[in-house]
């Protein structure tokens, strides 16, 4: 592996270590706006990662949606809600070395399980570089319209549905809208719907008088 | 060019600490949501690899649904997530106990 470092090894390796680096400051850190900062860095650089793939625009869009939008939704709820920063930490101790292990066996896991034997350069040589017209939005652009346009249209409706479960989870104004009581409903009888009042019928003026 | 092993690797380095985020947290539900984030960026990082070194450009459409629906989880989590503050004043995993059997 290191017989071979070139340029874009070393890039590699930056990005990735950056990425590891804050991924542990996000789950250690005390404040949760130095977590939802650090978030941001490895979206970051795990963007850096993806443009090597040659995904140039799902990094894109890593970075214009999720840190534009979602990062900050994130932050703008972490400070709406003025978390007490010097809160006890009692119950983190106790599971911690149980917890670590696992999640060590877990890494190990799967770094045996992705390792070069399976899907190492021999195994898996990169794929020859692109013509100089290809275009990555437009090879997606073609899948997304055409073989996958109805999940698509599927994303656009989970969208709407955030939108308005969103909306109408938080909203605290008042409902101004008139909306039917089922139990007043059922409730009602024909008494209630229907008076018949007997009035007195005032005798007919008879012609002749006037 | 980097070998499809280094970025497997790294991807299952993220999403370890995406679990030990979910597992090890007993202080704050926001902490839990951003290693849910941390789960699916490892998740998208495999797919965009695997799609790159088999040349099949149908992972990348995948991940841009990943994408649309870890954007609509955030957004209704932290909305749950403003609604139990409001009714609960806390957002410690361990004083959420209202469930416990």
């Amino acid at each position: 592996m290191l017989e071979q470092l070139t340029p874009i090894h070393m890039i590699f390796y930056l990005f990735a270590f950056i990425a590891a680096a804050s991924a542990v400051f996000v789950i250690t850190a005390r404040n949760p706006v130095r977590s939802v900062l650090s978030l941001v860095v490895t979206f970051f650089s795990m963007a850096g990662v993806w443009m090597i793939l040659h995904a140039e625009f799902l990094s894109l869009i890593l970075i214009l949606v999720y840190v534009g939008a979602v990062m900050t939704l994130f932050l703008f709820v972490v400070m709406m809600l003025n978390i007490d920063r010097e809160q006890k930490r009692s119950g983190y101790v106790r599971y911690l070395p149980f917890g670590l292990l696992i999640v060590a066996l877990l890494i190990a896991l799967m770094l045996t399980t992705v390792g070069s034997r399976y899907f190492g350069i021999e195994r898996m040589p990169a794929p020859a570089p692109a013509p100089v017209d290809y275009s990555n939005i437009s090879q997606l652009g073609a899948l997304l319209y055409t073989q996958y346009v109805f999940p698509f249209e599927v994303a656009g409706v989970i969208l709407l549905a955030a939108i308005i479960a969103s909306i109408s989870l938080t909203y605290r104004g008042p409902l101004r809208r008139k909306v039917q009581n089922p139990s007043m409903q059922v409730k009602a009888n024909a008494k209630q719907r229907l008076r018949l009042i007997d009035i007195p019928s005032a005798p007919k003026p008879s012609r002749g008088e006037s | 060019m980097i070998s499809l092993t280094e970025f497997l690797a790294l991807a299952a380095l993220l999403f370890g600490m995406g679990v030990a985020g979910v597992v090890l947290n007993r202080k704050n539900l926001i902490v839990v949501l951003m290693s849910i984030e941390l789960i699916l960026l490892a998740v998208n990082t495999n797919f965009i690899a695997f799609s790159y070194f088999l040349g099949n450009a149908v992972g990348e459409v995948f991940v841009f649904f990943v994408l649309t629906v870890a954007a609509a989880e955030a957004a209704i989590g932290l909305a749950i997530l403003v609604v139990l503050y409001r009714a609960r004043h806390t957002i410690e995993v361990q004083e959420l106990d209202a469930l416990k059997g």
